[in-house]
């Protein structure tokens, strides 16, 4: 088996390849603007490094968020395509959830929070690295501050607001090479991963005008 | 015409998922998947809506196009994509798509400008572009005339809107008259039982001192709002196919008399419109019998290929491999202003001083 994994829910631009053993080849750019740029060079490198063409992929995971919603479609988009053209399954995996994996945290319950931008974080609370407690929200960090005191907690979004998440600590972005490890165990494991389908959260910014502007001063 | 460049194109600068195949000048497939009904309760685009849209339409609108024409993806010479201009997160699901998708099958990536893109496309209606040829792009998005000699090469604007496009005018009367979004097509249809010589609507930018090919119809706008309150005010019934014959008369009649001075002016003789008002049934009324009179000929692509489309952006992608220009880079990105002037965005040269440049290996290609 040959696994491609991509992220782009955060600001890291992150690619890995697993053989079904460990991973062979990965890359990782943190760049927030430019995650349209720069995936599929780093696809290439990747598979460069590994010495391996695109057509030996088997299966692909992808990052499905939540994450700030342009970056977080360029991957689940180009996953998608991939599927598409080589014709094999494409996968998705909670980008938090990816995160828990990389997290170095032994015993929970512990948080992961991501920068949602607009002084919010998306979050979840999990159990162990592998096991989540509470599906991801997205809120202002003051508001869910009583509900993570005290926990340990990892990611961007607990180092940006040290306030609410006082032991905050690395890593602060997903990296692919987590997310691939998780998701070979849970396929090993016969476990379904989630569909390649976003977690946006919110709903699209969209005010319904307000009643047609008269033009003619009164 | 075997040997003629298979090309599939993406377009998802604005609402319009699109996936066309061509062959050459040559249409095989034309698959839309549009978000507009999800838009209409907002009055207009909404961005993410849009690009949400994009994202789940995309893989079942490139399989559809490619029943439609038949062909095999392995087949395909290249992929095209609209690089710009347009919504930024729109532009960047069809962009991620077609890297993803040329990279997978090892075929080279052309990034194409959308407005380059609404000429070209009149190839696969009337064949090749004639050289040079003037253009007319009216939609809600844009209002340009523009002047080409090698549509893969020169595109020279002469003149564009100051204000509002002409679509958007049309969205907003519509909206004014409680007609629905969008505007165009009902309008249209209004006006076809309405006078368009009932009220005198002004032509903007049309004095002796006004910028020759650039147009204004904010004011317009203003001016037909302003009409129709004034009867509600006054307690009287809003004569709503009057208004409506009447406002679009008022674009029409501007667009069609630029874009013939245009053509007078620079010695062409074709024009060609292109974009959603192009579908607008006295606008190719007016401009057929303004044209024939200054002895133009006028070529209008059936409404389908003007409104936005992938075929366009194929029609585009395949003459650029036919006229064997430079495919684009893996880095390409969305470029959401991209200037009418580049009707493609080419590779960029490897350069060694700059890091986030990283050369594709061909060896990963296969084909
Ligand atoms: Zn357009």
């Amino acid at each position: 088996m040959l696994l491609l994994a991509l992220d782009t829910a955060t600001p890291a631009v992150t690619v890995a390849l697993h053989d079904g053993e460990a991973v062979i080849a990965s890359s990782s750019q943190v760049d927030a603007r430019r995650h349209g740029e720069l995936l599929l060079p780093a696809v290439d490198r990747v598979l460069t490094e590994a010495g391996l063409k695109l057509d030996a992929v088997t299966a692909l995971v992808v990052g499905i968020g939540p994450g700030p919603y342009t970056g977080l479609r360029v991957g689940l988009m180009t996953a998608d395509t991939f599927g598409l053209a080589l014709g094999v399954p494409v996968h998705g995996l909670c980008t938090l959830d990816g995160l828990a994996y990389a997290s170095d945290i032994e015993k929970g319950p512990f948080v992961v929070a991501t920068d949602a931008r607009r002084k919010e974080v998306y979050w979840a609370t999990y159990a162990d690295s592998r096991t989540r407690l509470t599906d991801p929200a997205v809120d202002r960090p003051a508001d869910i501050a009583d509900r993570v005191a005290g926990l340990p907690a990892v990611g961007a979004g607990a180092l940006l607001y040290p306030d609410t998440f006082p032991s905050a600590h690395e890593p602060e972005h997903v990296s692919a090479a987590a997310l691939a490890s998780l998701a070979a165990e849970k396929l090993a494991a016969g476990e379904e991963l989630p569909a390649p389908r976003p977690l946006y959260l919110r709903r699209p910014d969209a005010q319904v005008p307000k009643n047609y502007k008269v033009v003619t001063p009164k | 015409m075997a040997d003629e460049p298979l090309v599939l194109g993406i377009e998802t600068s604005c609402d319009e998922t699109g996936v066309g195949i061509v062959r050459g000048t040559t249409l095989l497939a034309d698959a839309v998947a549009s978000s507009v009904d999800e838009h209409a309760r907002f009055g207009g685009v909404v961005p993410e809506v849009a690009s949400r849209a994009h994202l789940e339409a995309m893989v079942p609108t490139i399989d559809r196009a490619l029943k439609e024409a038949g062909v095999s993806a392995r087949d395909l010479d290249g992929i095209a994509v609209t690089a710009g201009p347009g919504l930024a997160g729109a532009l960047l699901v069809g962009v991620s798509a077609a890297k993803a998708y040329a990279y997978a099958l090892g075929k080279p990536l052309y990034g194409v400008n959308h407005l380059a893109s609404h000429i070209c496309v009149d190839q696969l209606e009337h064949g090749a572009l004639p050289e040079p040829t003037m253009a007319l792009l009216v939609s809600g998005g844009h209002s340009s005339l523009l002047l080409s000699t090698d549509i893969t090469s020169d595109v020279r604007p002469l003149g564009a809107t100051i204000d509002d496009a002409a679509g958007e005018a049309f969205d907003k009367i519509a909206r004014v008259l409680n007609l629905g979004f969008p505007g165009g097509p009902v309008i249209d249809r209004y006006a076809r039982e309405g006078d368009p010589a009932a009220i005198a609507f002004p032509r903007g930018l049309t004095g002796p001192r006004d910028a020759a090919y650039d147009f204004s119809f904010s004011g317009l706008k203003t001016a037909v709002a302003r009409w129709i309150e004034a009867r509600r005010a006054a307690g009287e019934e809003v004569p709503v196919r009057d208004v409506a014959a009447s406002f679009q008369e008022a674009i029409v009649d501007v667009l069609t008399r630029k874009a013939v001075r245009a053509c007078r002016d620079e010695g062409v003789d074709h024009l060609m419109i292109g974009g959603g008002v192009a579908a607008n049934s006295r606008l190719r009324a007016l401009a057929q019998e303004r044209c024939e009179a200054a002895g133009i000929r006028l070529r209008v692509p059936r409404p389908k290929l003007c409104t936005d489309n992938g075929a366009m952006v194929a029609a585009l992608g395949a003459e650029m491999v036919a006229r064997n220009r430079a495919a684009s880079s893996w880095d390409l990105s969305a470029d959401s202003s991209l200037p009418v002037t580049d009707p493609h965005v080419p590779g960029r040269e490897h350069s060694h001083d700059h890091d986030h440049v990283h050369e594709v290996s061909k060896e990963n290609l296969y084909s």
